[in-house]
């Protein structure tokens, strides 16, 4: 990772938290000052979707030139893809509290996400129960690859055919309501592409990591 | 395309020897319906529509998960090596898929008369019933035959068949259940016709993709 993404992360962050925390927003009825979650609950959605993109990417480098690398960064993509989806699931509950009046309301976008989670909780419990290393890389291969592509689609398909309460469904106000507001998207936009930026170089960092302890456990 | 339809007797024909298993298999089924039909203990109507397909799709769920497992988990090593000397990858998953389609479907049909003699027949519009059956018994084939294979190379692979399919289920299953709901309620086949095109696209995509990535599990 270059330096000057580092640098952009940061700054962008940095500008996100100041940005989104001061300046105006549109006054919605319900949503009030929580519209502001847009800044922090939806990049993590992007992000996760994102970063098990990049997962995906390793995956298929991996099952067509099976070298150790590809599989240790498939598998740091996804973690912290996960972690990304965690967070973004708390923010969401949190969010869902004070405006639907509880932390699980079984709104099928939250159903959905936990269905994504899944997926992914069970990928990892795949790749405890395998032992050999190659192995272990090939079939978790195979794994993330077709839950991703089986599943992910669905996420976005089946909450759109149900009526959902969350914002951008069902005639909710959701993104698109904020078109015309120029000065949310020039908070969200930077949102989106730091916390990217931010998800990319923890996982590049856990990368790393996992390097050193092999050529530790390798001498 | 011959290689295919010698897989698919062979096949047969293993799962004719071993009456064993499918009739275990039988009986796991019609224990999960007697527990429901003991546990809900009526034959008095009392049961609505929901609860009704929530029990069917759950039982139908459990015993296809645990019939398409055993087509990879439990397989002797040498019967891999055998395989892998005299069949393509691709003739060996689309075999599976076919045969375990099959199973299925029979699975589902007497689950369904199962239902009907000890529990209800809500049913309105059988042909979108079964029509919605039939499609995710092949949804079901498609996704778990390539599960299996995965889940056989793990230890404890009956745990970790339960985990891996699961979540991959959860789309197929709410498709049929909304199909179920409609045809319980008796409305007209066209009010079905998003879901089971829905259906139809997760089935051609899963089928798609064990055709796919089965070489891959298959060369260890």
């Amino acid at each position: 990772m270059k330096l000057w993404m580092k640098v952009t992360a940061v700054v962008l962050l940095v500008y996100t938290h100041t940005a989104g925390l001061l300046f105006d927003v549109p006054r919605l009825p319900i949503l009030n000052e929580t519209i502001r979650a847009l800044y922090f609950h939806v990049p993590m959605w992007f992000g996760m979707i994102l970063l098990y993109g990049m997962s995906i990417y390793y995956a298929i480098r991996y099952l067509r030139n099976p070298l150790e690398e590809y599989d240790i960064r498939s598998v740091e993509f996804a973690h912290v893809g996960t972690a990304f989806g965690i967070l973004g699931m708390l923010t969401g509950m949190l969010w869902a509290r004070y405006t639907w009046g509880a932390f699980w309301h079984g709104d099928p976008k939250q159903n959905g996400a936990a269905i994504t989670l899944l997926v992914y909780l069970a990928y990892f419990v795949l790749r405890g129960s395998l032992e050999n290393q190659e192995q272990r890389a090939r079939l978790s291969a195979v794994y993330n690859l077709f839950a991703f592509a089986a599943m992910i689609p669905l996420i976005f398909i089946i909450p759109r055919m149900q009526s959902s309460m969350h914002p951008g469904s069902g005639g909710n106000p959701g993104f698109n309501a904020y078109d015309l507001d120029a000065s949310m998207r020039i908070v969200f936009y930077p949102a989106v592409a730091g916390w990217f930026l931010i998800g990319y170089w923890i996982a590049t960092l856990r990368v790393r990591v996992r390097k050193l302890l092999l050529i530790d456990t390798a001498s | 395309m011959n290689n295919l339809l010698i897989l698919l007797k062979k096949e047969f024909t293993l799962e004719l020897r071993r009456k064993s298993v499918i009739s275990g298999i039988g009986l796991y089924l019609f224990s999960l319906v007697f527990i429901c039909y003991l546990t809900f203990n009526l034959r008095l109507n009392a049961i609505n529509a929901a609860t009704w397909s929530a029990l069917f799709w759950l039982v139908i769920l459990f015993s296809a998960v645990n019939t398409v497992a055993k087509s990879f988990i439990g397989e002797k090593p040498g019967a891999w090596v055998y395989l892998y000397m005299t069949a393509g990858a691709h003739e060996i998953i689309i075999s599976r898929i076919i045969y375990n389609f099959i199973l299925c479907l029979l699975l589902a049909l007497v689950g369904y008369g199962l239902f009907v003699l000890f529990i209800d027949n809500p049913v309105a519009d059988q042909g979108v019933f079964l029509a919605g059956l039939a499609l995710t018994c092949l949804g079901f084939s498609a996704s778990l035959s390539l599960i299996s294979g995965i889940a056989a190379k793990a230890r404890n692979s009956h745990v970790v068949m339960a985990v891996l399919s699961f979540p991959v289920m959860i789309g197929i299953l709410l498709m049929a259940i909304r199909i179920t709901k409609n045809a319980l309620d008796g409305l007209e086949a066209s009010a079905s016709r998003d879901e089971m095109l829905n259906l139809l696209g997760i089935n051609v995509i899963s089928g798609a993709l064990s055709y796919l990535l089965f070489p891959y599990i298959w060369r260890s």
